[in-house]
């Protein structure tokens, strides 16, 4: 075996003991081993991509000493590698542009042990990412939500506590549908490991036997992700856990977590359940449902916040409508349409988060849009990445929002019918809308400021204004090379099975 | 009727569990008071393990740990289920001991229990 095989399994141990040892050193060492632990990762990943794009082929890897039914596994393939390499670059950024806010926001007390979170983030997500067992992934999702809700509350005021207890609230009702979903499928088939679950699903599937229990399994893993990622019905708790958290934690939830969460649904339904039988029963079409109702009451209730932060928050319900209208479609354009959208969109709004708390601290502290006048003169470097992000989330080309619509549109084509229509009107008025309330930011933030906001205590934050260089190349980058990134997907998906 | 009556006695455990798991989750979801969120969460989490634990268990089989020397898979029930609940146990746990957490923070600060009071005294407060 190549000793580059052992990387997913090495980061996941490396980020896990990262954890542990954070909890014991000081603040500042706790906060820079965070920022290169991702930068490991992303390292490694990239490596292991490499090696991926020369053998072509993906690879499990025996976790103990249990061969294929019976023990644990991972499971390395190409889109694993690029998506862990995309979500640790956006940790990485987003951990050290919210660096100075924690010292401010979080009990002194307490700083280390958000560091401890952010790895314990990394560590869920590359583990869901990268496994191959269904029970296993049940474990990292509740790891994920505990670090998360944290995460949440870390900034303590009345508000992120209640959104932090609905969160959980939340979550948990959708961790219950998944784990009942789970021993479902378990009892239909017998196994965990993905493949083995798969091979049984088909030749249910093609006996044409237990069709109602497969459809529950189906429905079962779509709300209970659902909940999860905040689309659209059960996104109530997203609002407020996204704009008084601290902006590392709502960048990082926004742009990690929930994509963490669609992406190993993408696991569950294209390779678990496998892309046929999906495709074949008709309960997917709810998803296509809901995630055009996300498309527009997302953006509708982005237009009616005036506060920045909020803004961002509910054009994230939108733009996950997007991603599950997508797959809603059943169709693998429409999955390479996803997941090319969880990559762009991910970038694009961990920066605008950072950026919007950058933005407000040079407006006295306001998220409010009429104290924001003119104040991406004050702080250019958060004014242009925002711009930047806010484009290619609009979908201006040549950056990458535009080149996910491109690839939404062709799977409605590819559709065609009824479908194809409500997805076009659907995309055409979300953009529409996208335009009106991210134009509208932008404008304000380059109209002249009503009065001066002198802060003597203001100083520029060096540490966020890389984040954000970094943030901004990102973005552009992701446009620029929309072609290599779409194929690699596609090889991706096609390994998939 | 005869016949319901066995497809019941033969699916008691899945019917008993699936019943609990509808009362865990509308509790969680549905009742204002925390501290009975919490308990509907534990039923819900416990309604799962019942499924499990009935899925691997064996009428006249024995736990699977070797005992007189008996290597042959026959006496011993499936041990995947039982593991998958012991996990499971850790995982709800530890949910449990966060959401309580929470409970005791929200409590200290607003003085209730009921969720729906929180919200509005949150609502009235500044940023």
């Amino acid at each position: 075996m190549e000793f580059v095989k052992n990387v997913p399994f090495f980061c996941i141990m490396l980020c896990m003991v990262s954890a542990v040892i954070s909890s014991m050193l000081p603040r500042k060492a706790a906060r820079w081993i965070t920022v290169f632990l991702s930068m490991a990762v992303a390292v490694m990943n990239l490596w292991l991509l490499c090696f991926l794009l020369r053998s072509n082929e993906s690879f499990t890897y025996m976790m103990g000493h249990f061969p294929a039914p019976w023990g644990n596994e991972l499971r390395g393939g190409l889109l694993e590698a690029l998506m862990t390499i995309v979500f640790s670059l956006v940790i990485l950024s987003s951990a050290l542009g919210g660096m100075d806010k924690q010292e401010v926001q979080i009990d002194e007390a307490k700083q280390n042990l958000f560091s401890v979170m952010l790895d314990l983030v990394l560590a869920g997500m590359v583990s869901m990412v990268y496994t191959n067992d269904l029970f296993t992934g049940y474990v990292f999702i509740e790891i994920l939500t505990l670090a998360s809700c944290v995460l949440i509350m870390a900034r303590q005021n009345g508000r992120t506590m209640v959104s932090a207890t609905r969160y959980m609230i939340m979550s948990l009702l959708g961790s219950g549908l998944i784990t009942i979903g789970i021993t479902i499928t378990y009892s239909l088939t017998g196994h965990l490991l993905m493949e083995n679950i798969h091979e049984s699903m088909v030749a249910l599937h093609q006996s044409g036997s237990y069709e109602g229990p497969i459809t529950v399994v189906i429905g079962l893993f779509f709300v209970g992700v659902g909940i999860k990622s905040a689309l659209f019905p059960f996104h109530t708790w997203l609002a407020d856990a996204y704009s008084y958290s601290t902006p590392a934690a709502s960048s990082i939830l926004s742009s990690v977590v929930s994509k963490t969460y669609i992406f190993f649904l993408i696991k569950i339904l294209y390779r678990t359940i496998g892309f046929e039988v999906i495709r074949d029963n008709r309960v997917l079409e709810l998803m296509f449902l809901f995630g055009i109702a996300a498309m527009i009451f997302g953006s509708l209730s982005a237009i009616s916040s005036h506060d920045l932060r909020r803004m961002c928050a509910f054009s994230s319900v939108a733009q996950i409508g997007y991603i599950y209208a997508a797959m809603g479609l059943t169709l693998e354009a429409g999955f390479v349409a996803a997941l090319y959208h969880m990559l762009v969109h991910s970038l694009a709004k961990s920066s605008m988060f950072i950026a919007a708390s950058s933005l407000s601290d040079v407006s006295g502290n306001s998220k409010r849009f009429s104290d924001l006048r003119g104040a991406g003169f004050r702080h250019r470097t958060a004014g242009v990445c925002f711009t930047v992000s806010a484009m290619s989330i609009v979908g201006i080309p040549p950056l990458g929002g535009f080149i996910s619509k491109l690839y939404f549109g062709k799977a409605a084509f590819a559709y065609g019918g009824a479908h194809m229509w409500v997805m076009l009107l659907a995309l055409a008025l979300s953009t529409l809308l996208n335009v009106l309330y991210f134009m509208k930011t932008v404008i304000t933030l380059y109209r002249p400021a009503r009065h001066d906001f002198e802060n003597p205590d203001y100083r520029p934050d060096r540490r966020a204004n890389a984040a954000m260089w970094l943030m901004t190349a990102a973005n552009l980058l992701a446009g620029f090379l929309a072609q290599p990134i779409a194929d690699l997907v596609h090889r991706g998906l096609a390994m998939f099975v | 009727m005869e016949n319901l009556w066995q497809i019941i006695n033969q699916h008691l455990d899945e019917i008993v569990a699936v019943i609990l798991f509808g009362v865990g989750f509308t509790t969680l979801l549905l009742h204002r008071n925390l501290i009975k969120k919490i308990i509907g969460l534990n039923i819900m989490d416990t309604a799962v393990y019942l499924f499990l634990a009935s899925l691997g268990y064996v009428e006249g089989r024995g736990a699977p740990i070797l005992r007189d020397g008996l290597t042959s898979a026959e006496h011993y029930i499936n041990p995947v289920p039982s593991g998958l609940v012991l996990t499971g146990i850790v995982v709800s746990v530890s949910v449990t001991a966060l959401m309580l957490a929470l409970t005791i923070r929200l409590y200290r600060r607003y003085h209730t229990l009921d969720f729906d009071q929180i919200t509005l005294m949150m609502k009235g407060e500044d940023d």
